[in-house]
């Protein structure tokens, strides 16, 4: 009796409900399946591995973590069983594949899944046995000492980064230093395995022996009084230099997410700090390429024939315009109103654009061709690596005005409307014409994007500017950390940057979107870098209650 | 009078004109068909039972969002998500094996029975599930969290779906007794949107005597009413609210079958537009309030099926029909900024809005 009491077998049984089905999950959807093509050590181990292993796992880790420390076989008893049970479940989803019709309504149980789950085709007890191990496993991670448990998981967990980026890698090794070097590290799109556990063991062995202090940091001593200058200098130096050290296809990608945090900046100006959810953002992306298109274009819709140069202001000018016309009817209703009438003008929008009515001046679906790009004396600017310096100075003076008007008595403004719109209007703040200030710059921000955007591409059309975008730039705000500059970098680098070298998981990238959304509000509500401010309003509360 | 041309400034100003210059597009291109008269009685007949049918399951639809937001304040923005759920797993999942069998086309009645309840399970399932995870840990955070947690979850479920049913646009299979129109008040009407009709008004009743006479329909108002003090009475505020949650979605699960019916086909990310134009049908009856979700929703709807032949068609617009759904988006963005109250619906309290 006292057993079945310890085991508080209600929350076991929890975990194993909640592990079983995001196995299942996973499976079922196919992700397991898509990320069974993407080997992290050549031959032997892949993503999707991780992906059904790694939720029993977890969820094994924390069962043992509640566990009070006295009874700590009870804990490993718990994650067993967690691990049998999610291992039956998956044995059943196998079985009920090879012995019924279950792919006429699920497509994607194929075969090819249970080759996947089965370990190349032997025994379902194989998979059994696997997930009971991965049970154990997660057990045994929070048994450890808190140094050793990190040092393991910064070992594989960056093993698996550089073995998932082996393909870009491999390329950079080989273009910068040998190919040699290169194939003797990585096969075509994975790592080798003898690398892979060279790599995994110098890593942990590095953070663990740091953690217990045998290892001590080298610092870089800078010159007393002039540290930032010098990081700042050094940071700028690096950025200069960085398309040649990327090559053409990641310094596109950085492009992408240089363009991408020049919106973000804009979306925390509105979100981040006057905190309007403006959900049709990328309407006013789409009004700077179009103007651009417009204004440049020399196919047949071309109005002006201008060169990129003098087209940019102009473009982000209409933005910002458009951007205060739009916000004069809307600014005055309350939050979740907004959201929903801002995402209604960005439908309107790209309806319209899409419509015959627009289509003599805009194109319709056929969008706008033949955008120049930017010339600089007689260079044109064709290369990803020229459109680099382009988006860079593009995001060097956003993020200068976003600092300074954060820091000015604007900014102030916004964030006491944030806080409390009663309260701010009390103060003699006119909140009409604030909020209508926050959503006239972020436009401008977002046009400005948007007018790079058009001209790097050379043609426009309506399907690049749906929803999508809009949630995409809310999403890595929210990652980043609300009202956060580096963490809109951060998280632009990584729901940007990261989609775009993997392409292959396309497919599942707004899954995980709405997935990250909904797990940052619950756990990170500030995000990974967070802006100071919210940091300590969300976390007020906590020290309030440690303190009493 | 000169008292309140000082108080306005250049924002009432301009929303002024946008009023007007909207109000003369529409007078002018009623007017302007009116004259030329380009459609018969029949087909503005055909326009308007369409629009009621369509407008039937906007208002299915926007209860959920009326209810939810009775009891929380929020906007449930992910709750197209519920109402797609039902629908398109109880299409690929029970419709077509039926279909496929034979059995759907011998035995109808049953047939359509269980596919509706399955939608209807799926549906609520999937809301409870949502309530659960994405919405009760936030009840007391900044409004803005469980916003972004909808949106969030909105997405999650989309591509949830697709991963398991596929991303294709899948057919709803034929049912041969409910092909055709019967001859309903002089006129001949689809049997599917006498069915659609006449489903949404058993519908609302039942749901009416629900909310009104039933114990638990009771706690859903109590707990609207005053949470705490519904609470002090012994009623189980969460699961009162996850009861709504279940209520609403019940209601779109309804909805989703009569979709399939009438558009017959199903996808994954067929819940977005519905679940908008649904949201504007809440908000145009007053949101909070269920006769209002039922009163916006029809109007919306034959408002929406009349309006790109009766005032853009005569302006001149080519392919008037693509623009059907700016005509639903700009009814809310109006509705929204000048009447957020709704038009049949009280002004509600300051601290409501």
């Amino acid at each position: 009796m006292s057993l079945f009491t310890d085991l508080d077998l209600r929350k076991t049984a929890m975990k194993w409900l909640v592990a079983s089905l995001i196995t299942l999950s996973v499976s079922a959807i196919g992700m397991v399946e898509l990320f069974g093509e993407r080997f992290v050590i050549t031959g032997l181990f892949t993503m999707a591995q991780i992906l059904f292993l790694g939720p029993t796992a977890v969820f094994a880790y924390r069962a043992v973590q509640e566990t009070p420390q006295a009874k700590q076989w009870l804990g490993m008893l718990k994650a067993l069983l967690i691990g049998l049970g999610v291992g039956l479940a998956m044995v059943a989803l196998v079985w009920l594949a090879q012995n019924m019709d279950v792919r006429s309504v699920f497509i994607n149980v194929s075969p090819k899944l249970i080759n996947i789950l089965t370990f190349s085709g032997s025994s379902s007890l194989t998979l059994l046995l696997a997930l009971t191990g991965a049970g154990l496993a997660g057990g045994a991670l929070a048994l450890m000492p808190a140094n050793l448990r990190t040092a393991l998981l910064a070992g594989g967990g960056l093993t698996v980064l550089i073995g998932l980026l082996s393909e870009i890698l491999s390329e950079r090794l080989r273009a910068l230093f040998s190919s040699q070097l290169s194939s003797a590290i990585f096969a075509s799109k994975a790592l080798q395995l003898v690398p892979a556990i060279v790599l995994f063991v110098l890593i942990t062995a590095f953070v663990y022996l740091r953690s217990i202090g045998r290892i001590k940091p080298v610092g870089i001593r800078l010159p007393a009084g002039r540290e930032s200058l010098v990081r700042t200098a050094l940071i700028s130096g690096l950025l200069l230099v960085l398309p040649m050290l990327l090559g053409s296809y990641l310094t596109e990608v950085t492009n992408n997410i240089g363009l991408f945090f020049l919106m973000g900046l804009g979306l925390n100006i509105v979100v981040g700090l006057a905190g309007l959810l403006d959900l049709g953002y990328v309407a006013f992306f789409a009004i700077g390429a179009y103007t651009m298109a417009a204004l440049t274009s020399t196919g047949s819709l071309g109005l002006a024939g201008l060169s990129f140069w003098v087209a940019l202001p102009i473009c982000v000018a209409v933005a910002a315009t458009a951007g205060f016309i739009l916000g004069m009817p809307v600014l005055r209703m309350r939050g979740d109103y907004l959201a929903i009438v801002t995402l209604g003008f960005g439908e309107i929008i790209r309806i319209l654009a899409l419509s015959d009515l627009m289509k003599p001046y805009i194109g319709g679906a056929q969008g706008i061709l033949n955008i120049p790009k930017p010339m600089v004396g007689e260079l044109a600017l064709i290369r990803p690596e020229h459109m680099y310096y382009v988006i860079l100075i593009g995001v060097a003076v956003a993020m200068f005005m976003s600092i300074r008007v954060r820091e000015s008595q604007i900014g102030r403004r916004w964030m006491a409307m944030r806080e409390d719109e009663d309260v701010a209007e009390a103060m003699g703040i006119n909140l009409v014409s604030t909020k209508l200030l926050a959503f006239t710059i972020g436009a401008g921000f977002s046009g400005l994007a948007g007018a790079i955007f058009a001209s790097k591409l050379g043609s426009i059309f309506p399907h690049s500017f749906n929803l999508l975008i809009s949630i995409n730039v809310l999403s890595l705000i929210i990652v980043g950390g609300l009202g956060s500059i580096p963490g809109t970098l951060a998280g632009a680098i990584i729901l940007v940057g990261l989609p775009e070298l993997l392409r292959e998981f396309a497919e599942f990238r707004w899954l995980a979107y709405g997935v990250l959304l909904v797990v940052m509000m619950l756990n990170r509500p500030e995000g990974f870098i967070p802006s100071e401010t919210i940091r300590r309003e969300l976390h007020s509360g906590d020290e309030a209650e440690q303190a009493g | 009078m000169r008292d309140r041309l000082a108080k306005l400034n250049l924002i009432d100003l301009f929303l002024w004109v946008a009023r007007a210059a909207i109000l003369v597009v529409i007078l002018v291109g009623t007017i302007k068909t009116i004259i030329s008269n380009p459609y018969s009685l029949r087909n503005w007949e055909d326009f308007i039972i369409f629009g009621i049918a369509q407008g039937s399951m906007y208002a299915l639809i926007a209860i959920g969002y009326t209810l939810v937001y009775g009891v929380l304040q929020m906007i449930n923005f992910a709750h197209g998500e519920f109402f797609m759920s039902g629908i398109f797993a109880s299409t690929s999942a029970v419709a077509i094996p039926l279909a496929r069998s034979g059995y759907l086309a011998s035995h109808p009645i049953p047939s359509l029975l269980l596919i509706a309840l399955t939608s209807i399970l799926i549906s609520v399932g999937i809301a409870l599930l949502t309530e659960r995870i994405a919405y009760r840990p936030l009840r007391y955070a900044p409004r803005l969290m469980p916003l972004i947690t909808a949106i969030g979850a909105s997405f999650f479920w989309q591509y949830y779906f697709r991963g398991l049913f596929g991303s294709q646009v899948i057919p709803f299979p034929d049912i041969p007794q409910l092909q055709g129109t019967v001859s309903f008040l002089h006129t001949q009407v689809l049997k599917t949107h006498i069915l659609v009709i006449f489903v949404t008004m058993v519908v609302l009743v039942a749901l009416n005597f629900f909310i009104s006479s039933t114990r638990p329909g009771k706690a859903i108002r109590a707990v609207a009413e005053n949470k705490d003090v519904a609470a002090l009475m012994g009623i189980n505020v969460d699961r009162t609210i996850s009861l709504t949650f279940a209520t609403g979605a019940a209601m779109a699960g309804v909805a989703g079958m009569l979709y399939a019916l009438v558009f017959q086909q199903v996808h994954f990310f067929m819940g977005f537009i519905p679940g908008i134009k649904a949201f504007t049908a809440a908000v145009l009856g007053g949101i909070g309030s269920i006769p209002g979700a039922a009163v916006g929703g029809l109007f919306l709807g034959l408002f929406e099926s009349l309006g790109p032949s009766l005032f853009l068609q005569s302006l001149g617009i080519p392919a008037f029909n693509q623009l059907k759904d700016v005509i639903a988006f700009t009814m809310l963005v109006l509705v929204l900024i000048f009447r957020p109250q709704g038009i049949v619906g009280e002004r509600l309290k300051e601290k409501k809005a």
